[in-house]
């Protein structure tokens, strides 16, 4: 159980949001030109991190928007949160 | 040679207070180099290092293992065990594992408990009973004994469940696998740790591993917290750590880690005789020896490899648990833990050679894999002894993902176990 500090309302418990998967994938530009390698690459292939990740979490029961995480997948700290369109601090 | 478990050597040890029983197995140092290296003490690495050594004659085998034999999620799951999946490949794999179930006490000369109770999926609303009829069937054409229950033969084989039409996801029928049934976790990762060593098998304990060292696309061998082990084969069975050990290889696996829970209660006396499961509500219990109920949680939705999850998933299971069991209600709850599973997209496991030659990987069991232990065991040393596939775990190799010719079985196993 954690707590998770929504930009846009501030500390809320972690069960108001849901989890979006790893930030900051980009989705192919020319679909119609990549390989099954390179789809299964993009759709399956996940770096799965031990460690800090960048990820999207969604406050569903709250203000319902979109915004990043860096939190540490080995103790569910969280580092920073940041805006969709930004970029974590260091 | 290992002295043999009996009512005789048990009559002999008495005489002297059972304080010269012979060690289960023994702690050896590494050795400079092995044949084969199997990365992961659990159920399901035991058992590949067993196989690889009685059925393929490769006697110069370590099991490496970061803790204790068995402390991962072998030691962390609700012990059902089931083979009524839907697809011929599931079904396949895993009643080939409940084959060697039926006769594993006696083979390894090690009581893992194994109980064939009978395993219970109960239908909550029509498209339930439409798919569980439905897996019945395949089931049966299969050749694994599935049978449908209405609610009447539902109340008469597990008289506690709330069969009231009156309940929000009121009971409609149920499948009813009768070879099903539990084992003891322990005694199965102990019983293979014993019948391993007794065949030579060297299991290091304690011993994590840092690096794999690859020379081109060969192994080399593995760097580990005692020193470095030579070997040109590795098979890895780490469950929720597959993918840090994918990277240190540099590979990358189609799995997410994350936390899934489980419980017991006080122990009460015999209540429940059977283990009964629902994938609707997300609730199944069964009691142990004990006399614990023995009560499976689900995952949280995030990645995480803390081993613990968050309340509300244990709240939920025991919303459902209370509604489909009011004779629960005063029952206390006496412990609760956490595992960490490694979950494939199609919620299959991989059981596969790599691009690595001598690297294989046998993991993605996600919320379910101690029911396969032996058969994945069996079918993982197979594909490292001859560096090729068995036909019943071909389908669960890597490259699916990219073919996309996945093993889907969301219906029959994402939610419960």
């Amino acid at each position: 159980m954690f707590i998770i500090k929504c930009p846009y309302c501030g500390e809320r418990d972690h069960s108001e949001f849901n989890y979006g998967g790893e930030a900051h994938l980009v989705r192919p530009k020319q679909p119609t030109e990549l390989s099954d390698d390179q789809w299964a690459e993009y759709l399956f292939m996940k770096k799965n991190i031990k460690g800090l990740q960048y990820e999207r979490w969604n406050h569903s029961h709250g203000c319902r928007r979109w915004f990043n995480a860096a939190r540490d997948t080995s103790n569910d700290k969280i580092h920073s949160v940041y805006k969709i369109g930004e970029k974590p601090n260091k | 040679m290992k002295k043999k478990y009996s009512i005789f050597a048990l009559i002999k040890n008495s005489l002297s207070y059972h304080e010269n029983w012979q060690r289960a197995w023994r702690d050896p140092e590494p050795k400079k180099e092995y044949d084969a290296v199997i990365i992961g003490g659990g159920g399901h690495g035991l058992a590949t290092a067993y196989y690889l050594a009685k059925e393929h004659n490769l006697k110069n085998i370590a099991v490496v293992e970061k803790g204790w034999i068995g402390g991962g999620n072998t030691g962390r799951n609700t012990t059902i065990i089931r083979s009524n999946y839907l697809w011929d490949a599931s079904a396949g794999l895993y009643d080939h594992a409940l084959k060697i179930w039926e006769n594993l006490s006696q083979e390894l000369n090690y009581n893992v408990m194994f109980s064939q109770r009978g395993v219970m999926n109960l239908a909550h609303n029509q498209h339930d009973v439409r798919e569980l009829k439905r897996r019945t069937h395949a089931n049966r054409l299969n050749g694994i004994d599935c049978e449908w229950l209405n609610v009447d033969q539902v109340k008469k084989f597990c008289p506690i469940i709330n069969c009231s039409p009156d309940i929000r996801y009121p009971v409609m029928g149920s499948t009813l696998q009768r070879r099903a049934g539990t084992a003891r976790h322990d005694a199965v990762a102990w019983g293979y740790a014993r019948g391993a060593d007794g065949m030579g098998v060297d299991i290091i304990q304690n011993c994590e591993l840092k690096a794999i060292k690859r020379n081109g696309d060969s192994i080399e061998g593995i760097e580990t917290t005692k020193g470095f082990i030579k070997t040109k084969k590795v098979g890895v069975v780490a469950a929720g750590h597959s993918s840090v050990i994918a990277n240190m290889a540099g590979l990358r696996l189609p799995l997410e880690s994350k936390p899934l829970q489980a419980l017991v209660s006080e122990p009460i006396k015999p209540i429940i005789d059977t283990v009964v499961m629902s994938n609707a509500v997300h609730a199944y219990v069964s009691q142990s020896d004990k006399g614990e109920l023995v009560i499976g949680a689900g995952t949280d939705s995030y990645i995480s490899y803390t081993q613990k999850g968050t309340h509300e998933i244990v709240e939920g299971t025991l919303k459902a648990i209370l509604e489909l069991y009011p004779i629960f209600s005063r029952l206390r709850m006496l412990r609760q833990w956490g595992g960490v599973v490694d979950i494939c997209p199609d919620a299959s496991p991989i059981i596969s050679k790599t691009s690595v030659k001598g690297l294989y990987f046998n993991c993605g069991w996600g919320t379910g894999g101690f029911k396969a232990t032996p058969g994945s065991g069996h079918l993982f040393a197979h594909t490292i002894a001859r560096d090729e596939p068995h036909s019943l775990n071909a389908a669960f190799n890597i490259n699916r993902f990219i073919s996309g010719d996945l093993v889907d079985e969301h219906g029959a196993a994402a939610v419960a176990h």
